[in-house]
């Protein structure tokens, strides 16, 4: 047997090997199916009944699943449960078998005049269609006495393969037996690869000709690269077994971040709401590198009220309970564009009125904003440490010092995402307390490329020497000064560049929590005279491509093999 | 007929957790309440779906009705909740 390679989008990294089980959709029922118990087609009058009582008992069933379920599980299947119990939609469905309409062909008419409405509206809406699906299948299989869910019992794990998963169906699987999730349809940010990244499976969406795979079959689902291997060699499965080995030891590890020799590196989370700092309770993280206050300002005619930001930062320093939390002052414009405080029109506006210049149309709303940092810090008796982003001039930096300051925000910092910035860190660090680097628009201005432009991301590579150059100046500024210079941004969530980073000098790394496990398994397996190292190998490469395999070259092999 | 205007003041409008809420209290009103948007056919704000399909965003102007005994008070609790943002963390919990 040859392997063969199918392709499709991954979700997450992790990555395992087993037998392929395929969950079938349930039959099709026709529009004009006949409805019977016990071989005798019933009439009129108890069709009705029948119909209208298997709408509160799918959202029965449904609600009890719920009740057994947690977390994403419990909310998707709490809202399906919803939606079986509208009154609009069991309405509907009468109103078409009340003048005449078969029954299954009326709960499909029904289902389908909302779902139609919800694809036309698209964004939110339209991904609610496939819940509309479900419970349009469920009361089919309840009206027809037929089985409500294709589910097959599991034996044994297994990688479960279908056209797509309904949350229902997802939920309704032995969860214990499943090894990874595979769909043929289904987004990276739908119901099923959301579900599948609560339980920690691999999950591998949009595969063309996965349920072309016999029963049996041993795959090997890798989520980092999006590629199923059906029948996969020794080699294969020995890498992805050492990986999962390797997965299953990282994400134990709950230590603080440091080389192998002790050399601390704080490693931290980014952050846009309350919430997602709630989320970090149990996490081992320390801290929020990066609070994007924006989050509370987008989609809104005018700024959130001094209280309502207030409520937002203390709730995320009490859930962080003393740990660091970095929060960002408001940084719109460009991709960010705010109703109430981005000038319209401008030509260019990543090089605009933006980030910390708002302040010079808007001053109330960065004051506003300290007010309220300040109010929650008094509140919650933590210090939060806040920084402004797109800071072009110590100049900048000492008047932003001194708002803060003023309104007894006691550490204060700027963002180094500009090349002016960095070129001048030596005064810029003089007039704050720690700088943090944004990677990303630091390599956006340096490379002159615009970070929407897809086909230009080679040259937005975090890779690319000129972009490390003014990293590990400002990070080697700041060790004279012996001030905290940290990375937010793509950057520090690769494992690798992570460090080359550390052997800058790069005190701290804030990226999504999901990817801290790799990063600190990395740290850990390396000291820090090998960072040092690997910094110097990066920064004495011509071009990203060449920076990245002189450090891979050069990192352990076993890590090598763990992170892929 | 009791009606009243008010002003959406959840940050997504009312979707997803608003309207969950919304349709939830409607639904326990003892009274039947409609919404619509100023001047289009109202619907029955018990129905989640229908409610969605509004598309009432953060700011939209929304009228609610309904007749008979305890209108008023049923149309007043509605409108004091689509009055909250509901997607403020602080008001959910």
């Amino acid at each position: 047997m040859t392997a063969t390679q199918l392709q499709g989008v991954g979700v997450g990294r992790l990555a395992v090997v087993g037998p392929v089980i395929q969950v079938a959709p349930l039959p099709e029922v026709a529009d004009d199916a006949v409805v019977e118990r016990d071989g005798v087609a019933l009439s009129a009058d108890q069709i009705r009944t029948v119909v209208d009582e298997a709408f509160p008992a799918v959202a029965a069933d449904l609600q009890q699943q719920a009740a057994d379920a947690t977390g994403t599980v419990a909310d998707v299947l709490a809202a399906t449960a919803a939606i079986a119990s509208d009154p609009a939609l069991r309405g509907e469905t009468l109103k078409r078998i009340d003048a005449g309409t078969a029954p299954i062909a009326a709960i499909n008419g029904a289902v389908e005049m909302f779902a139609r409405i919800f694809t036309q509206a698209g964004g939110l809406l339209a991904e609610r269609v496939t819940d509309l699906h479900s419970v349009r299948d469920r009361l089919v299989a309840k009206v027809m006495g037929l089985p409500e869910s294709s589910a097959p019992s599991l034996d044994e794990p297994v990688v479960v393969v279908a056209v797509d998963l309904a949350p229902a169906d997802t939920a309704a699987l032995d969860l214990d037996k499943v090894l990874a999730i595979v769909t043929e349809l289904g987004g990276p940010t739908g119901h099923t690869a959301i579900i599948a990244g609560q339980l920690g499976l691999p999950c591998v969406v949009q595969v063309p000709g996965a349920t072309k795979i016999a029963e049996g079959t041993v795959v090997a689902v890798d989520a980092a690269t999006g590629g199923i291997t059906v029948n996969p060699d020794d080699e294969l499965v020995k890498e992805i077994d050492a990986r999962a080995a390797a997965q299953v030891e990282f994400a134990a590890d709950t230590s603080p971040g440091a080389t192998s020799d002790g050399h601390k590196v704080d490693l931290l989370a980014n952050i846009g709401t309350g919430d997602d700092a709630e989320r970090l309770k149990d996490s081992a993280v320390e801290g929020v590198g990066l609070f994007r206050t924006e989050v509370l300002f987008l989609d809104r005619t005018s700024a959130p009220t001094i209280e309502e930001q207030s409520r937002a930062y203390a709730q995320a320093l009490r859930a962080l309970g003393g740990r660091k939390v970095v929060v960002r002052t408001l940084d719109a414009g460009a991709d960010k564009p705010l109703a109430f405080a981005t000038l319209p029109d401008e030509e260019n506006p990543a090089l605009g009125v933006r980030g910390y210049r708002t302040v010079r149309a808007h001053p109330d709303l960065m004051a506003t904003q300290l007010d309220a940092l300040a109010g929650a810090a008094q509140e919650t008796g933590v210090d939060p440490w806040v920084m402004a982003p797109m800071i072009a001039t110590p100049a900048e930096a000492r008047e932003f010092v001194a708002l803060a300051r003023a309104r007894g925000l006691k550490t204060v910092g700027v963002m180094v995402e500009v090349p002016a910035a960095a070129l001048q860190a030596r005064a810029l660090l003089s007039e704050v307390d720690f700088v943090s680097l944004g990677t990303n628009d630091l390599a956006q201005y340096t490379m002159a490329t615009d970070r929407l432009r897809g086909e230009l991301s080679d040259l937005l590579d975090p890779w690319q020497p000129a972009v490390l150059q003014l990293v590990a100046s400002t990070a080697r500024t700041g060790k004279e000064l012996g001030k905290p210079v940290g990375v937010c941004g793509e950057s520090a969530s690769d494992p690798y560049l992570a460090l080359v980073l550390t052997g800058m000098g790069v005190t701290s790394l804030s990226m999504s929590v999901s990817a801290v496990p790799a990063v600190r398994y990395a740290l850990r397996r390396h000291d820090l005279p090998t960072c040092q190292r690997l910094a110097e190998l990066a920064l004495a490469a011509t071009s990203a491509p060449e920076a990245r395999e002189r450090v891979r070259d050069a990192v352990e092999p076993a890590v090598l093999t763990a992170l892929g | 007929m009791v009606t009243r205007t008010v002003k959406v003041a959840s940050t997504s409008g009312l979707h997803a957790r608003p309207a969950t809420i919304v349709s939830q209290a409607a639904a326990a009103a003892d009274v039947t309440i409609n919404i619509g948007l100023p001047g289009q056919e109202p619907v029955d704000a018990s129905s989640i779906l229908l409610l969605m399909t509004l598309g009432a965003e953060h700011g939209a102007q929304v009228v609610l009705s309904a007749e008979g005994d305890g209108a008023q008070e049923a149309v007043d609790k509605l409108a004091e909740l689509i009055e909250t943002n509901l997607d403020d963390p602080a008001v959910a919990s």
